[in-house]
């Protein structure tokens, strides 16, 4: 499982592992009932103390995005799952929205201002992206 | 019962005109993992020599699962393993021959173990310890230390002047011990992100006394880095109420505080200034505030 640290920004370790792992399964590249690292792998993986791993997976547990099995491993849960990765894919989003909202507060820009350049900017993107799009619907 | 693997309770200790250490206390529970940090001369060295028994404690009280480690070391040392900077091993010995004298001193001795880790590191057994680089000799050292897969893992600044893939081989023999069945690890660092990263508890020791200590998540809670900007350029570093150290100049400021945050705004407000952002500070950020850079960058060296 690729998870990133930093101990720079201030962020806990344990948070970062949980957001990581909450985004990986929105995001479907973790899929339910897939097997996440055993406690010992990822904190030897990462470098942390085991028991950061295990306050981020008590967390995970407890907002129901894994479950685990006695004995047997902890799994991404299978049961609403998809309800889940909708509510979770909304609070990244949201997440990304408010950091842009507060940056465009400091830089004196409207939310309209915001609007207009997120539309220009998909505008361009579109523009950049389909030639590509084009090519390969011909394949 | 629940009875601490460590427990220190107002220890002092002078060299001379010198305060070592100064009521210091420090409890350590099974499955977790400690940090000393501290700069040079700063204490963590003389406190790591008390729970071996190799200080005994003038004021105060030492205990080591419950024992005196100074009138039972053969109860007490048998269940630690050890690891220092120095990596006092005798000179003239091959490394299996030390193997073979340290597993005598200690019944629990696991050779499947200590063998598996020789091959890891690729130590050839039949050299001795003098023809031994110094990550070859910290790889021996930590062999001798885990083999008997020790209660109590105790290691004085490990990771001092050995490069990145002996400190993970360190590292990884840190989080086995604890992880594997629930012992217990106190080590000591001027690494200040790996001790961020591996600790589940951290003493800071300044001039022999306890500075700062607590989970690691509480002492970042209790403390934030804030970046802050005043109307107006300041000639000097603005004096803002819970502020630990405050550095930058002109309009813009950024500082390392504890204390209610709400106080530090309406102390900043007062001063005319405004917080731009907050978050909250990293180990480093803490102890350099706390103990000064200076201090720091002497002991990284």
């Amino acid at each position: 499982m690729d998870i990133t640290i930093t101990v720079a920004d201030g962020v806990p370790i344990y948070r970062q592992i949980v957001n990581q792992i909450r985004y990986m399964v929105a995001s479907r590249l973790l899929e339910p009932g897939e097997e996440i690292p055993p406690i010992r792998t990822l904190a030897l993986q990462l470098k942390v103390t085991p028991n950061t791993i295990v306050k981020a997976y008590d967390e995970l547990e407890t907002a129901g995005i894994v479950r685990k099995r006695r004995g047997a491993g902890t799994y991404v849960s299978e049961e609403g799952a998809s309800p889940l990765a909708s509510r979770e894919r909304r609070r990244i989003i949201e997440q990304r929205v408010d950091a842009l909202l507060a940056e465009a507060h400091q830089l004196d820009f409207t939310a309209d201002d915001v609007l207009g350049v997120f539309r220009r900017r998909q505008a361009e993107m579109g523009r950049k992206a389909n030639p590509k799009l084009s090519m390969e619907k011909e394949r | 019962m629940t009875e601490h693997v460590v427990d220190v309770a107002g220890l002092s200790r002078r060299f001379g005109q010198k305060v070592a250490l100064d009521e210091v206390s420090f409890v350590a529970s099974a499955g977790r993992i400690y940090g000393l940090v501290g700069a040079n001369g700063a204490g963590k060295t003389t406190l790591i020599k008390h729970l071996l028994g190799l200080l005994r404690a003038k004021s105060g009280s030492v205990r080591v699962f419950g024992r005196d480690p100074v009138r039972d070391p053969v109860g007490v040392l048998r269940r630690v393993g050890y690891l220092s900077e120095e990596r006092e091993l005798p000179e003239w010995m091959r490394i299996d021959e030390l193997m073979r004298y340290t597993q005598a001193y200690h019944p629990s001795w696991d050779m499947g173990y200590a063998d598996d880790l020789l091959d890891t590191f690729n130590l050839d057994r039949a050299k001795k310890v003098k023809e031994l680089s110094k990550g070859m000799r910290a790889q021996t050292g930590l062999v001798a230390a885990v083999a008997h897969r020790p209660d109590l893992l105790i290691l004085d600044e490990p990771s001092t002047g050995l490069d990145a893939v002996v400190r993970k081989d360190i590292l990884d023999a840190i989080i086995r011990t604890v992880a594997d069945d629930g012992r217990t690890v106190i080590f000591s660092s001027h690494l200040l992100e790996e001790v961020e990263r591996m600790s589940d508890h951290v003493t800071m020791i300044h001039n022999g006394r306890v500075a700062l200590e607590g989970s690691v998540e509480s002492i970042r809670d209790a403390h934030q880095r804030s970046s802050v900007t005043f109307a107006e350029r300041l000639d000097e570093a603005p004096k803002i109420d819970g502020a630990l150290s405050t550095e930058g100049g002109g309009r813009s400021w950024s500082v390392v505080h504890n204390g209610s945050i709400e106080r530090f705004r309406q102390s900043v407000a007062q001063l005319g200034g405004e917080v731009v952002q907050s978050r909250d500070a990293t180990l480093e950020e803490i102890f350099i505030a706390r103990v000064g850079r200076g201090r720091l960058s002497a002991e990284a060296e």
